[in-house]
């Protein structure tokens, strides 16, 4: 579904050159969800904007569905493709109702019974049909992230992009919106790529999992490798140790990776 | 545990807002000695207020009230604006979550630690530059006379905080109120920030308050831990016993966190009890 190959993307030239991404390389099949996990400035968030096009230069390649993306999102790729954002509180339009949200993308790609698409989104997400008029300032974090898991699946997408989709909210909230991807992973067979820095969220949802540090990708490990405590590389297991709460051995013994 | 540092008893934060007043902390009361205590709850459970309200710096909109609430035997309801502008800072001082809202983004990172210090011990200005070195040398940062003089734009997420707590702990405060001090940081250096705040603790006895919406960080690192919910205490726990908890809001917020240890198909949800608000603590 997803295959990317040798994908690095640079900021800025000359000696003030930042390599975001080094070299990257992996591929998603249809209906997986695969994690990218790591510090910030590892490069894993960079990759999601790459493929969603929000940055749109890069070297490698990026296929989808078996077409190599160019630097030009079309019509058709942005309604397989969909993105949940991190934080709720920026990716909604503060002056526009919940309806307004989700009518924009079905009027921008012509699709009809917009009322009854609208309500549907809504169940979808386990919101009521009260939700329709209000304002994102009148409903809760958790409640606004459903409206983007809303307004992202309205257009039927295949694949959505997932970044931080959960550490905005507190973790009462975070089990909720985890339910709820899951279940319509389950549902739909959506394929699922999402970017966390939470080891135990992306284990939960994903069953592969590329650790990034430093724009490269460290391994790639299986959930039963992250559930068995049992990495290959030692900044994997740095970071899962650093995962399970503080222990002040450890801590001295913590090293820096390049 | 020592003589109390801090002895809190039934105290009530209450807002006034245009929808009428909003109760923050509805009768909270703990005692904090030379150790490490943790509150922890998610948004809106009252932790951040409980941590303000010690050190007089609820909102104006806020009106604090409680029956009892001291600091090293003064009391800190009836203390006078120079009283408390005198251990504000230098024996009660606080760490915010995000060193970029906190530093004076204008000045040099040094010359901010040295200004604490030279306030709070009026000492002349190269004495106060010399012991901001070394208070950059003690919270491990390396080169200290050169990130001495970088900009708060100029050092990361992770140097920011440990330059937070250097100017925090230059005046030797009694007490360390830490909001969220790592939430914006990356796991090791969350770890190795609290390993700081760790040394803080053994080697000078200062007692340090860690408000926290992390259940299990918090637990792995404190003494006690105070969990609440709508502005009420649901339950102190012993560090080190957070699988015997009791309260079944405690035990929701356990259980719906995704385990690294074992595969779960879908997460248990928590069912919040309107009766957690009004029953008598346990």
């Amino acid at each position: 579904m997803i295959e990317i190959e040798n994908l690095s993307i640079t900021f800025g030239e000359g000696a003030s050159t930042v390599h975001a991404v080094r070299n990257v390389s992996f591929s998603v099949a249809e209906g997986e969800s695969y994690g990218l996990v790591g510090e910030s400035g590892s490069g894993k968030s960079t990759i999601l904007r790459a493929i969603a096009r929000i940055n749109p230069q890069w070297s490698g390649t990026i296929r989808v569905n078996g077409r190599y993306l160019t630097s030009k999102r079309t019509k058709a790729e942005a309604r397989a493709m969909q993105m949940v954002f991190q934080d709720p509180y920026g990716a909604l339009h503060p002056r526009h109702t919940v309806d307004a949200i989700l009518r924009e993308p079905l009027e921008i790609h012509g699709l009809n019974n917009r009322d009854a698409r609208i309500l549907a989104a809504l169940k979808d997400v386990g919101l009521g049909p009260e939700f329709r008029f209000r304002y994102p300032h009148q409903i809760s974090g958790g409640q606004r992230q459903r409206i983007a898991v809303a307004r992202a699946l309205i257009l039927e997408p295949e694949i959505l992009l997932l970044d931080e989709p959960t550490s905005a909210l507190d973790v009462s909230v975070q089990a909720e919106i985890l339910n709820l991807l899951k279940r319509l992973q389950q549902d739909r067979g959506l394929t699922y790529l999402m970017v966390s820095h939470n080891l135990a969220v992306v284990a939960h949802l994903c069953g592969r999992v590329a650790v990034m540090n430093r724009g490269r990708m460290v391994e790639e490990v299986t959930e039963d490798t992250l559930r068995a405590h049992t990495p290959s590389e030692p900044y994997t297991a740095q970071l899962m140790s650093a995962t399970e709460g503080y222990d002040r051995e450890a801590v001295r013994s913590y090293r820096t990776f390049d | 545990m020592s003589e109390p540092l801090i002895e809190v008893e039934n105290l009530r934060v209450s807002f006034r807002t245009p929808h009428g007043p909003i109760e923050a902390v509805r009768g909270v009361s703990f005692t904090l000695g030379r150790e490490r205590l943790g509150i922890v709850g998610e948004s809106g459970s009252g932790k951040s207020q409980t941590g303000r309200a010690i050190l007089g710096l609820t909102a104006r909109n806020g009106s604090i009230d409680a029956d009892r609430m001291t600091f090293d035997g003064i009391d800190l309801l009836k203390a006078s604006p120079r009283t408390l502008r005198k251990i504000r800072g230098a024996r009660i001082s606080m760490i915010m979550q995000d060193p970029r809202f906190s530093l004076n983004p204008v000045v040099k990172v040094g010359e901010q630690i040295a200004e604490a210090y030279a306030i709070h011990a009026h000492a002349s200005k190269r004495v106060a530059r010399r012991r901001a070195l070394e208070m950059l040398e003690t919270v491990q940062i390396r080169e200290p006379e050169k990130v001495f003089h970088l900009y708060p734009h100029q050092v990361s997420g992770g140097m920011g905080q440990r330059v937070m707590i250097a100017m925090m702990l230059i005046p030797e405060p009694d007490v360390l109120i830490a909001d969220e001090p790592t939430s914006a940081l990356d796991v090791t250096v969350q770890m190795q920030v609290l390993a700081l705040l760790d040394d803080m603790v053994r080697d000078r006895g200062m007692g340090l308050v860690l408000i926290s919406h992390d259940l299990h960080l918090v637990a792995s690192f404190c003494d006690r831990v105070i969990v609440m919910y709508g502005g009420r205490i649901m339950e102190v726990l012993e560090a080190g016993r957070l699988h015997e908890a009791q309260h079944p809001y405690t035990r929701g917020l356990l259980n719906c966190l995704p385990s690294l240890d074992h595969r779960q198909e879908m997460l248990p949800v928590l069912d919040r009890d309107p009766a957690w608000l009004t029953e008598a603590r346990r």
